[in-house]
């Protein structure tokens, strides 16, 4: 994962000229919150990289860390009761090693965010334009009518109609779609190179869903940047990433360019989880095939395998050893002690 | 009217919740009328046609209300409208910079706690627990006694006392804010601290602070008031509403009216006050909620 000439010195993280090193490198990064009930495990040891202007998916159920995850590499955390290690390598930049205002800096000028609700990420007393104009003024120092300028244009990229009167209405005037896209719009301000979307479509309608989706891909496309997209349905990230990790209970299980996934699933839980997938092929009043059980206690890690108590093929092994990931092929690696065939899973969901 | 209007819009309230406009009702406009109206006669009191509130002897005592005194006078021949109106400065004056000075130091305090949390939040706790702790009453007299007794010391006294409840409720609301999404996503936008107090919380929290403090002014009116009943707040013969009802209640019997009319005064600005602050924390408290 790391080649040789990155570990270097500590200095040179810093001095490394653009262009040697991957946008993003994540290492072995954990999260735990240290509750009453002992830590919790919401990431634990997670490592990928994310070159310039690709796509990452970040796909598993709720309470499977994907968010933490988000925030984790963002260094968006409370101050208290979090343990946070591994590193985050942001151009080569150690993001842990940076002071609180060099990392204010970063956020929203080259690290940007879109949250799951745009019904709350929105100040509801605040001004569109105030909201989208103040990053700007911040990061970029341009004057007010520079800004409000700028503002215009980025509100009729992200496809909203009248941009110049939406500037002077409050979050409650708009649909939820259109906050989302608003929220898009603030996140693309400054011109971010990497773009954390977390869960951006959750909170909004079927049909406008894919609407946000194609918006986020072709001005991820067109600015040439990175994105990761976090989400709990395989659907989402299918045709709009390069690349899929699979998260379960704070780690990753499985993590493969997204055509050799969905072409030759290995984890078992990857499995379930496109099973649960309802199809248009389907006859009609088929039962959903959801995953039994519950997501596992993240306070309380199992010895073994953490979906072993959930998955259908699970044996003895499974209960009791954690299956390493193992490599699949280019790019492509799982952690399975009984992996499915390749070509199983989509022989069968057919 | 508005109750007709109102009957019509509600069937399409159901559907179409955001278009319904939302009133404040003719009773809050006349409370808000009638403090406006006490304000700018207690402003500009001294250019309005009304007698000297002080000179004495300059007609005749405890004549009933007529033409020329439309109130009546007093035990001493005083104007009691002159009296009434100069006496509503202090009562305003107290009320309005005492809570102004509450909400800026309470509202402070308020914010800081409710967002920074932990120690910051123990400290002012505290602070504002030993502040709630203290005997009021021998905290005015104390001050009335060794500082004298003057419009200033009264407003600032009391407006330390209402440091601790403000920023009690502030940081209540804080609380509420603190954690909400915009608040992490302007932080994810590199927003620092201070600004997402003053840009983001403080508008939010700001409506209901307002409105509350209606409520606070009443409540400091009367308790001004009710210091100048017991002879603790600005000297005699400087007219206020407590003191002219403590004179009042030496004539009770033979004048009710020299009571009557700074108690009735007193009662309608603090009934329209409360009111007034009432309807918009309900009304703030709706537009919060339908968001």
């Amino acid at each position: 994962m790391t080649d040789p000439t990155n570990s270097a010195p500590h200095h040179r993280d810093f001095a490394g000229p653009p262009g040697t090193h991957a946008l993003l490198e994540v290492e072995d990064l954990r999260t735990h919150f240290l509750t009453g009930r002992g830590a919790v495990r919401a990431v634990d040891g997670v490592s990928f990289t994310l070159e310039r202007g690709r796509t990452l998916g970040i796909v598993g159920e709720s309470g499977s860390g994907k968010t933490v995850l988000a925030r984790s590499i963002m260094g968006l955390l409370p101050a208290t009761n979090v343990v946070r290690k591994g590193e985050v390598r942001y151009e080569g930049r150690r993001l842990s090693g940076l002071a609180p205002s060099e990392l204010r800096e970063l956020w929203g000028a080259e690290i940007s965010m879109v949250f799951q609700d745009p019904m709350t990420s929105l100040n509801p007393v605040v001004r569109i334009g105030r909201q989208i104009t103040e990053t700007m003024r911040f990061h970029l120092a341009i004057p007010d009518a520079e800004a409000r300028t700028r503002a215009v244009e980025l509100l009729r990229s992200v496809g909203i109609p009248d941009p110049a009167r939406r500037l002077r209405e409050y979050p409650h005037q708009l649909s939820g779609g259109m906050r989302q896209r608003v929220t898009i719009a603030i996140a693309l301000a400054c011109g971010p190179k990497l773009l954390l979307a977390d869960e951006p479509t959750t909170a909004l309608d079927v049909t406008v869903q894919a609407q946000i989706l194609r918006l986020l891909g072709r001005q991820q496309r067109e600015r040439f940047m990175a994105m990761i997209l976090v989400t709990h349905d395989l659907g989402v990230v299918a045709g709009r990433t390069d690349e899929i990790v699979v998260m379960y209970a704070g780690r990753i299980v499985e993590r493969a360019p997204t055509p050799v996934l969905f072409s030759d699933m290995r984890m078992r839980y990857t499995q379930a989880l496109f099973r649960s997938i309802p199809r248009v092929t389907d006859p009609a009043h088929r039962r959903l095939q959801a995953i039994g059980g519950r997501p596992p206690d993240l306070a309380a890690p199992a010895r073994g395998c953490s979906f072993a108590p959930r998955c259908r093929f699970a044996r003895a092994r499974c209960h009791d050893e954690a299956p390493p990931l193992v490599d699949a092929g280019p790019g492509h690696s799982y952690a399975c002690w009984y992996p499915a065939e390749p070509g199983e899973a989509a022989a069968e969901a057919s | 009217m508005t109750e007709a209007v109102v009957a019509t819009v509600a069937p399409a309230a159901v559907a179409e919740p955001v278009f319904v406009e939302r009133r404040l009702g003719v009773a809050f406009w006349v409370s808000i009328g009638w403090v406006a109206l006490v304000v700018v006669a207690a402003v500009l009191a001294g250019v309005l046609p009304l007698q000297d509130p002080l000179a004495i002897g300059d007609n005749a005592p405890r004549l009933g209300p007529s033409a020329a005194h439309l109130l009546g006078t007093d035990e001493l021949g005083r104007d009691l409208l002159a009296r009434v109106i100069f006496g509503s400065r202090t009562s305003l004056t107290v009320g309005f910079a005492s809570i102004a000075f509450g909400l800026a130091v309470g509202g402070a305090m308020g914010l800081v706690a409710g967002y920074y949390g932990g120690r910051m939040d123990a400290a002012l706790n505290g602070l504002s627990t030993v502040l709630l702790a203290f005997p009021a009453l021998i905290f005015l007299l104390t001050v009335v006694t060794f500082l004298g007794q003057n419009l200033f010391d009264v407003t600032m006294t009391l407006g330390v006392l209402s440091v601790a409840p403000i920023a009690r409720i502030i940081r209540a609301n804080t609380l509420v804010y603190a954690n909400r999404e915009f608040v992490l996503a302007a932080r994810a936008l590199g927003a620092r601290n201070r600004r997402i107090l003053v840009r983001e919380i403080l508008p939010n929290v700001l409506p209901s602070a307002l409105a509350f403090s209606l409520v606070a002014v009443a409540v400091v009116i009367v308790a001004e008031g009710a210091l100048s009943f017991l002879g603790l707040s600005v000297r005699p013969p400087t007219p206020t509403w407590g003191g002219m009802i403590a004179e009042g209640g030496q004539v009770l019997a033979q004048d009710p009216l020299v009571a009557l009319w700074p108690s009735v005064a007193m009662f309608a600005t603090v009934l329209a006050l409360n009111f007034a602050g009432d309807r918009l924390q309900v009304y703030f408290q709706v537009r919060e909620g339908g968001l």
